[in-house]
């Protein structure tokens, strides 16, 4: 426990557990469009923004954040035709990220370790001016993603209906794919572009098997986003191992408990239900 | 007269230029209740997307409540039923939470629901007989529950038009009576309504004109027609299945 009185162990753990709470606020939204994995591909997008950064000397994160978005929003456009070609384009655009970020990052001054730092995250070397960032960007995700639930909820359920309900659908897809770009960016400094879909996907597939509606599966999301940020970081501090990793294998076993339990509690009760005289249907016809 | 609350003016709809509505004429006024009727594939359910700006016009016009569709901002005055639920990412959610969806054109995004969303919500589930499903995921409900639903999302926003794609296919017979019910209520209460059917079983009596869609255009537009033939016995069944009526791709939700 004496780990978390030096400074960096408490940016580290702070900006792990904003980030817990922030990606699954987002994910939501992004799982219930099934569109689960573009957070992966705008971390893709992303690692060119840390490379340009890297090599003008910029802070990686802000160029991140810009370029992340640049891509989302192409990405969303891209979507928003519906074009069969669309997933062509799409890993066009990832692969293009992810070759670019390294290409870049090899043409600056940085080391391997700088750009391991973004693929696979680096929560100790977080500084008090990227903890910041973190916190702000981080804060108004948070109320966006909370206050904006209803319309977004809408939107992501039925495009249509949202549409002919006279929403601004655009205005709002447009906010999930700036948003997008937003979580990615910071999530980058805890979990890597290579680990980021993880936070914002696996707390809310596990929240949705023990959920009813939507915004209980957001609130308990958000809570085990929270909690395996949390124990992630302890855990990784205790037993020296990447906390970007460990957090994201506690939310994946967090899921495997619940869907285990999920699964044994079913099994019971369908026991118990069995267990009363079995009720003879009514023939369906009467035989002379 | 007062200004009629749809007119179509010699509409033409295509898909990847295959044509599918050419010159298709139709107006609505204020009380009225008309049933777009015609085979699977004969355009009628284009014809109400197009109505509602969901499929573009490639000729032709369309007016809502007076004001091209291109400029008309008063969508709280519309409820829309779609032919079904959309399946999702498996998020659940409430039956609650998606009739309460029905408010957002009335109150906007911005505003937190209050207590007149609330009542408008209860009032919406009372009338489709769903009030003690509220908190229920939709998921869990039988397919003539869920179309409920729908009709419910659209009578939370307290329009003045109910568009309807295909209301009561495949829907239970418990199910079609409380539909009926709900669709009589807002009639009686002074509401227009433009739905497309198969065939329109407890609907029928509501029904005060049929336009008959055919080969992309109107082949009848007045009385509601008899059914003929093995279409015509009480207990026919008209249900297909359906097949999506454009391509689907990963990335279209």
């Amino acid at each position: 426990m004496e780990l978390f009185q030096y400074p960096y162990m408490q940016r580290a753990l702070i900006g792990a557990l904003v980030i817990g709470l922030a990606a699954p606020a987002l994910g939501i939204y992004l799982v219930q469009r099934r569109l689960a994995l573009i957070g992966d591909g705008v971390g893709h997008v992303a690692l060119t923004g840390v490379g340009a950064g890297l090599l003008l000397n910029r802070s990686p994160v802000l160029v991140a954040v810009v370029v992340a978005t640049l891509g989302a929003v192409a990405v969303e456009l891209v979507r928003a035709r519906g074009r069969t070609s669309g997933d062509l384009a799409l890993a066009l655009l990832f692969y293009g990220g992810i070759a670019g970020g390294v290409t870049l990052v090899g043409l600056s001054d940085a080391t391997s370790a700088n750009l391991n730092a973004y693929l696979f995250g680096s929560l100790t070397t977080i500084s008090p001016q990227d903890l910041t960032t973190i916190l702000v960007l981080g804060a108004a995700l948070l109320v966006t993603m909370l206050a904006l639930r209803p319309a977004l909820f809408a939107v992501c359920h039925d495009e249509e209906y949202a549409r002919v309900a006279g929403l601004p659908v655009r205005a709002l897809n447009m906010l999930l794919a700036v948003g997008t770009a937003v979580t990615v960016t910071i999530a980058m400094r805890a979990v890597g572009v290579l680990l980021i879909s993880a936070l914002m996907v696996v707390p809310v597939a596990t929240a949705q098997q023990v959920t009813r509606g939507f915004r209980g599966t957001m609130t308990v999301a958000m809570a085990l986003g929270l909690f395996a940020a949390g124990s992630g970081v302890w855990v990784a501090a205790n037993a020296d191992t990447a906390p970007g990793a460990s957090v994201v294998l506690l939310a994946i076993a967090l899921f495997l408990v619940v869907a285990v339990a999920g699964a044994g509690w079913r099994a019971v009760r369908r026991r118990r239900t069995k267990a009363g005289p079995p009720v003879a249907e009514p023939p369906e016809v009467v035989l002379r | 007269m007062s200004t009629p609350v749809i007119t179509v003016t010699h509409a033409a709809v295509g898909y990847d230029g295959r044509p599918v509505l050419r010159d298709v004429s139709l107006t609505v006024t204020a009380g009225e209740v008309v049933a777009v009727l015609g085979a699977n594939g004969s355009g009628k359910s284009t014809l109400i997307r197009a109505v509602l700006g969901l499929v573009p016009l490639h000729a032709g016009s369309v007016s809502l409540f007076g004001a091209p569709l291109g400029r008309f901002r008063q969508w709280q005055r519309i409820g829309y039923v779609p032919q079904r639920l959309g399946a999702g990412g498996g998020v659940p959610a409430t039956v609650r939470e998606v009739v309460a969806s029905g408010r957002l054109a009335r109150r906007g995004v911005l505003r937190p629901p209050g207590r007149a969303d609330r009542a408008a919500v209860d009032a919406a589930l009372a009338a489709v007989g769903l009030a003690d499903r509220a908190g229920d995921p939709v998921a869990t409900l039988s397919g003539g529950q869920q179309q409920r639903t729908l009709i419910a999302r659209a009578l939370a926003g307290e329009p003045e038009l109910l568009v309807l794609d295909e209301p009561t296919a495949g829907v239970d017979a418990a199910s079609q009576e409380a539909f009926a019910g709900a669709l009589r209520d807002f009639v009686d209460g002074g509401g227009t309504v433009l739905l497309v059917a198969h065939e329109l079983g407890p609907l029928r009596p509501l029904i005060s004109r049929a336009v008959v869609v055919h080969h992309g255009g109107i082949a009848h537009d007045g009385a509601v027609p008899e059914p003929a033939g093995h279409h015509a016995e009480p207990d026919h069944d008209h249900v297909h299945p359906h097949g999506p009526d454009e391509p689907v791709g990963l990335w279209s939700s």
